[in-house]
């Protein structure tokens, strides 16, 4: 991959994930039994018993590229996320990511209950290195579109379930990143304040160079990828175009997208 | 609707390799440490709302510490001053000093342990320097020390002991404290989240060390037996800063005593901490 300096992109070479099994408790006997199901157990060099949760995968991605993520649960997706965000390191291959990066990976995303609502926004803030003014800008904007303006020093464990969802979309579009990791949770939600949060999802979506989601539902990928990895037991199964690897993946031809949902503009 | 939302910091790369050489590890492990260090407005925050938190919607709120310290130090001053016929303005300082002083050490090595699995949401969520969650253990467990000084200033105050100059002697002890802190929290931070037994055995070493290090008793009382007192890090740690603080000389053999376990600690945290770095969000 030519990379330029300054460029967001994404190079991802042979890069393997694999889960060791330590812990001898329910837990991971869970874990090994849904492994042993899924043919994905395998024994690394010191002969632990691993959970190979990514195998050899390959891809790049530059400005403009918006790739989304398919495949069954457990076919490896959030791990895929989880290594572009660089939480897990890869055991074999090279991962390398230029840009800022945002990962929305699960809805709580460090958000603690017991702090109140305008604690939990500075936490944010300083998690994503901001200087003290962006954190009061940041409070300001989520204060709002929240609509928390009783509620924000009062802790989040007594908010209504409505306004935990409010508070922790806010937060993760608040910030915007060159380089969007995004799975499918933040596309859920209500269907009254989904249409309201609509617009400053696109707004994140579309300001971002490079956005990766998952998702399992067709329509949000045909309307927002414009590239789509298809992810069978931590292999590409397939990597093309929304249509064709869609058309792949679901055995069938495509019905036309219902009128309202536009493709997305690139860039 | 307006959108006002905040670009983060764009100078960022993230290049991982598998199967790296241990320098490529240690540069990964010494900007882990420097770029965790630059965010010390967040380890603060981190750390000051774990004391928060514990004593939310209390009266008395942190000041809970105090009091309690100040009670237990207060009972077991008059218990032991009479178990070991010694006289109350003697004992009580050390005792409060003693006893504020081991708090710090035994809740430090305790909730080393606990380093990186209590903030396992953080690490699973974000790409976070794995010293920042080091620096909020150190930080809360020093504001929960400055909340428990108080008594240790009463005592003095009430017993009419002033410690003199060469209490700043304390300070390069602090000091000494303050960086072992860091160190131990990344050893047994890694350590703990890859061997979940670890902790109670620790807490149960911890337990045996309070009582073999001279805390509730004075190193003099061992009398014939001092010697030892030679092989226990503990003993050194402590002396190096209490001692400058009653007023009482320590040899050079403490001060090197300090310092050799000091390195030692530094040294196998490091070769630790640098080789399980990149692992610690898998055993979580």
């Amino acid at each position: 991959m030519t990379s330029f300096p300054g460029k967001p992109g994404i190079s991802i070479e042979g890069v393997s994930v694999s889960f060791p099994l330590y812990h001898g408790n329910a837990r991971s006997l869970k874990k090994m039994v849904v492994a042993a199901a899924s043919g994905r157990l395998g024994q690394d060099r010191n002969q632990r018993v691993v959970v190979e949760a990514l195998r050899n995968i390959s891809f790049s991605l530059h400005g403009g590229d918006r790739l989304g993520l398919i495949g069954s649960n457990g076919a490896g997706k959030t791990t895929l996320l989880r290594t572009l965000a660089g939480i897990y390191e890869p055991v074999t291959g090279h991962v390398r990511v230029e840009g800022s990066v945002n990962a929305l990976l699960d809805p709580g995303l460090g958000m603690n209950v017991e702090l109140t609502g305008r604690e939990n926004i500075m936490l944010r803030g300083l998690y994503n290195g901001m200087p003290r003014e962006a954190i009061a800008q940041l409070e300001d904007d989520v204060t709002s579109f929240a609509g928390l303006s009783d509620f924000i020093d009062l802790p989040v464990r007594i908010y209504s379930s409505g306004m935990v969802v409010r508070l922790g979309f806010a937060l993760a579009t608040a910030i915007r990143p060159q380089i969007l990791l995004m799975d499918e949770w933040i596309l859920a939600g209500d269907a009254a304040f989904l249409d309201r949060a609509r617009h400053r999802l696109e707004a994140m979506v579309r300001g971002a160079d490079i956005l990766v989601l998952s998702s399992h539902d067709q329509a949000i990928v045909r309307t927002w990828c414009n590239r789509v990895l298809w992810l069978e037991q931590g292999r590409i199964r397939a990597d093309g175009p929304p249509d064709e690897v869609l058309e792949q993946y679901l055995g069938h031809p495509l019905t036309p997208l219902p009128a309202e949902a536009e493709p997305m503009a690139v860039g | 609707m307006s959108m006002t939302s905040i670009p983060i910091e764009s100078a960022a790369l993230l290049d991982l390799r598998a199967d790296m050489s241990f320098p490529a590890r240690q540069r990964l492990a010494i900007s882990d440490v420097t770029t965790g260090g630059r965010l010390w407005r967040l380890a603060w925050t981190l750390g000051w709302l774990d004391i928060k938190l514990r004593y939310r919607g209390s009266m008395l709120g942190p000041f809970w510490l105090t009091l309690s310290t100040g009670i237990m130090v207060g009972a077991l001053g008059l218990l032991y001053a009479s178990l070991f016929h010694m006289d109350l303005h003697d004992y009580l300082p050390f005792l409060s000093l003693s006893m504020v002083l081991w708090g710090f050490l035994s809740a430090m090595v305790s909730e080393a342990c606990i380093t990186f699995t209590e903030a396992e949401a953080v690490i699973r969520s974000v790409r976070m320097p794995f010293f920042l969650f080091s620096a909020r253990v150190v930080i809360r467990n020093l504001l929960v020390l400055a909340h428990n000084i108080v008594v240790i200033v009463v005592v003095f105050v009430v017993f009419a002991v002033a410690p003199g100059w060469g209490a700043f002697l304390a300070i390069p002890g602090l000091a000494l404290w303050l960086v072992d802190s860091l160190a131990l929290s990344l050893l047994l931070g890694s350590f703990c989240a890859r061997f979940r037994d670890i902790q109670p055995i620790v807490n149960s070493l911890m337990q045996i060390a309070f009582f073999m290090t001279p805390v509730i008793w004075k190193p003099e009382q061992a009398g014939r037996h001092f010697f030892l007192l030679q092989p226990n890090p503990f003993f050194d740690l402590l002396e190096v800063v209490r001692a400058p603080l009653l007023g009482t000389p320590i040899g050079g053999i403490t001060w090197l005593g300090a310092g050799c376990y000091s390195l030692a600690l530094w040294g196998v945290a490091w070769l630790l901490f640098v080789r399980a770095r990149g692992r610690v969000s898998f055993w979580l």
